[in-house]
């Protein structure tokens, strides 16, 4: 097991001094330090902002992105939608542990677990203004004409439905920085039906976002294609999800260590051990599960068959039985090393697996040259937005109590 | 208003709406709309002079009834060439295109020609898969596209398995665009049949009534055995469509896709979507339940310890005190 300095308290700004900070938002001197000190990340920023004055103001859809008529979806569905949605799952599984199961070491785990998913979701529908052709209009689905047939109507109505649920849940640590006690007090009642509507809402979406791809047998290789796509993109979510905590966990212990409390610290290697059990059997239970459709619908033969028969086995043993073993072995060992590298297969597992459905093993009936590959442009979008992600989590966890508990909760309160 | 009463209304408002629907729930069955209209066309007929382009060009870019309903005006020298090359499909500036193909199976070298459009099918996948309705089936047999609710997520573009729909990528202000079959200007009463189908010199298209079209066109296959294949293409396919085909050649060689299969589009997700109510009902009620179970098996399991530590002290108590 590893050492860990379990240090002191991490220090929490009284509310008077957070609503400064919340004001030096609005001061450009704030950002400009910021530049100064992060060129990297500035640039991305930067390069980003031109690309979106571009798809918005100048060039639209067709240019910054290589989508055309036989490509209508491209690497800002498989990467920022599909992806962004599976790996933010760790909000619902890690809550199910420790609010439904009452799983008492995972606790220190949910508000870095809900900050993560809310972001990701907030951005995930981000994401989707630059893919729409009128943005504007992404209300429509829900408030004006639904259409109710759509398994889309179904996507869009359960991310706008949880990114709501997602909020409420991490409001507590914005309104604790800034002393209105009494609303964390309002949401703290309601965590359990919270946490219950996250996981009905995550279920149906996560599922539904793979139930997107039956409407389209005809475009999809058989090796991908199946009934069971819905129960797939499920069950792998909460591989996803678990994997996504330990591996932004181990990242955020390099860069945030002076804002985690003992307790965090003292839990963290419990966490990783508990997801590491979960991931193991679940990774186990899905690698047969994608045997299933394989079996009923035989499609063996597609297995030895070119490069996309490879890739199917690249995904199901490089990417699900070695995670899935390598889950275990750290788990049984007690080894964090093993167990990291664990989450980092399973994690690009999870993107691999959804590039596959949706890019990859997606429109095979094209001719090689209509193929589509992203632009320059729409990978610089998803960079951005990933950077986004970053820095509104630094921001977050630097100024309120994410990985403690906030110093207006006395010992013992919970 | 009094208390009862208005529970009286609630409950009465309620049994009419379900009354309503009651007879919706005696299951769904969906033959398409009796006495729509479509279109035949015959490959054997076909020369490739792309005239129904020019008409359909004509009518739909000077007949502009809404801002999606657009076509730019083309130069009629833009038809000349005799039938596009097989890899040509169709773009947002276009309803309808005819391609030139030299299948196999009359030795590679003889031309045959296809005209693609919107197949208007009887159970559309695009209008299934809309998330704002923008599609609509009409029961005169046009599927139409309505751009004023469009959000531009494309999802009726991965849907429709002949990748009909098409969409303004460059436009700041975009929509799909694709093959009204003239709904709008038949209703309007500028034309009594698709621009298409009136272009048309050789009488490769014919207009009429759907049921009348499959009888024509079998009676075609019939009546000279051996000319054609055996098969109207559209009579069966994805559920049934408007627009149909007739051919000397294999559908294959002429870019028709013979594995779509007959079952509509909205069949293979209805399955799928139907179990999502089952998971809003059920999950709330199983995950509420292993949340008390576990609250009362950790408060069983506080209780016990206390209760055995304080039977020990006890014990000790009475055993100091012997």
């Amino acid at each position: 097991m590893s050492q860990h300095d379990h240090g002191a308290q991490p220090v929490i700004l009284p509310p008077q001094e957070a609503w400064g900070v919340i004001k030096s938002l609005l001061n450009p001197v704030t950002y400009l330090k910021f530049a100064k000190e992060h060129p990297i990340l500035s640039l991305i920023f930067l390069v980003g902002v031109v690309v979106t004055v571009n798809r918005f103001l100048i060039g639209g859809l067709a240019g910054t992105t290589n989508l055309d008529d036989n490509n209508p979806w491209g690497i800002w569905i498989s990467f920022d939608l599909l992806c962004g949605v599976a790996l933010a799952a760790g909000g619902y599984t890690t809550t199910a542990g420790a609010l439904i199961f009452n799983i008492k070491g995972l606790r220190t785990a949910v508000k870095p677990a809900i900050l993560t998913a809310f972001l990701g979701y907030a951005f995930v529908v981000y994401a989707l203004l630059y893919d729409v052709g009128q943005p504007w209009r992404l209300p429509y689905p829900v408030f004006w004409s639904q259409g109710t047939s759509s398994v889309l109507f179904e996507v869009g109505l359960c991310v706008m439905l949880y990114v709501t649920v997602l909020m409420i849940e991490w409001l507590p640590n914005f309104t604790d920085w800034v002393g209105m006690q009494k609303i964390s007090h309002v949401i703290h009642k309601c965590t359990i039906a919270l946490t219950i509507m996250g996981i009905v809402l995550s279920t149906m979406h996560q599922s539904s976002l793979g139930m997107l791809y039956l409407i389209a047998p005809h475009k999809m290789h058989p090796l991908w294609y199946s009934a069971h796509l819905p129960l797939q993109f499920f069950v792998s979510s909460m591989v996803a999800g678990m994997s996504m905590v330990i591996f932004e966990g181990t990242i955020s212990h390099h860069y945030m260590h002076s804002r985690m409390s003992p307790e965090y610290n003292r839990d963290h290697d419990g966490v990783l051990f508990a997801f590491a059990k979960a991931c193991s059997i679940i990774l186990f239970g899905y690698f047969f599960m994608k045997w299933v459709p394989i079996a009923g619908e035989n499609k063996w033969g597609y297995i030895f068959d070119g490069k996309y028969g490879l890739m199917w086995l690249i995904e199901m043993f490089g990417f699900i039985a070695i995670p899935c073993f390598l889950y275990a072995v750290g788990y049984r060992s007690r080894s964090t090393g093993t167990i990291k590298a664990a989450a980092t297969i399973s994690v690009l597992g999870i993107v691999f697996n959804r590039f596959n459905v949706s890019w990859f093993g997606f429109n095979i009936h094209l001719r090689p040259e209509q193929q589509y590959f992203p632009s320059v442009q729409e990978v610089i979008v998803s960079v951005f937005v990933v950077t986004l992600i970053i820095l509104c989590f630094r921001f977050i966890s630097k100024y309120m109590a994410i990985f403690s508990d906030h110093p207006s909760y006395s010992k013992g309160h919970h | 208003m009094k208390r009862r009463n208005f529970l009286g209304l609630a409950g009465a408002a309620t049994a009419t709406a379900l009354a309503g629907k009651a007879q919706a729930a005696g299951g769904h069955s969906f033959d398409g709309y009796p006495n729509s209209y479509g279109v035949l066309f015959d490959a054997s007929r076909c020369i490739g002079c792309r005239q129904c382009e020019m008409g359909c060009n004509k009518i739909n870019s000077e007949n502009v009834t809404e801002p999606w309903t657009t076509l730019p005006k083309k130069d009629p020298k833009a038809f000349d060439e005799k039938g596009l090359n097989a890899t040509a499909r169709t773009d947002a500036s276009m309803y309808t295109l005819v391609n030139k193909y030299e299948p196999q199976a009359l030795g590679g070298k003889t031309p045959v020609f296809k005209k693609a459009q919107c197949m208007h099918c009887k159970e559309p996948a695009c209008a299934s898969a809309c998330f704002v309705k923008a599609f609509t089936k009409t029961p005169e047999g046009a599927v139409t596209y309505n751009g004023s609710v469009c959000v531009g997520c494309r999802y009726c573009m991965v849907a429709c398995p002949w990748d009909v729909p098409t969409y303004e990528f460059n436009k700041l202000i975009p929509y799909v665009q694709k093959c009204h079959m003239c709904h709008p200007h038949i209703k309007s009463g500028k034309t009594t049949m698709p621009a298409c189908v009136k272009a048309c010199p050789m009488e490769a298209l014919t207009w009429g009534k759907r049921e009348d079209l499959i009888k024509e066109a079998w009676a075609r296959i019939s009546s000279v055995p051996g000319r054609y294949l055996p098969h109207v293409y559209g009579e069966r396919e994805m559920g049934g469509t408007n627009w149909m085909y007739i051919s000397n050649v294999p559908f294959a060689q002429i870019g028709l896709r013979e594995d779509l299969g007959k079952t509509p589009a909205p069949e293979m997700t209805s399955g799928a979507l139907g179990l999502v109510p089952l998971v809003a009902c059920l999950w709330p009620v199983l995950l509420g339940g292993i949340w008390q179970i576990t609250k009362w098996k950790d408060e069983r399991a506080e209780e016990d310890k206390q209760k055995a530590v304080a039977e020990a002290i006890a014990q000790e108590r009475a055993k100091a005190g012997k």
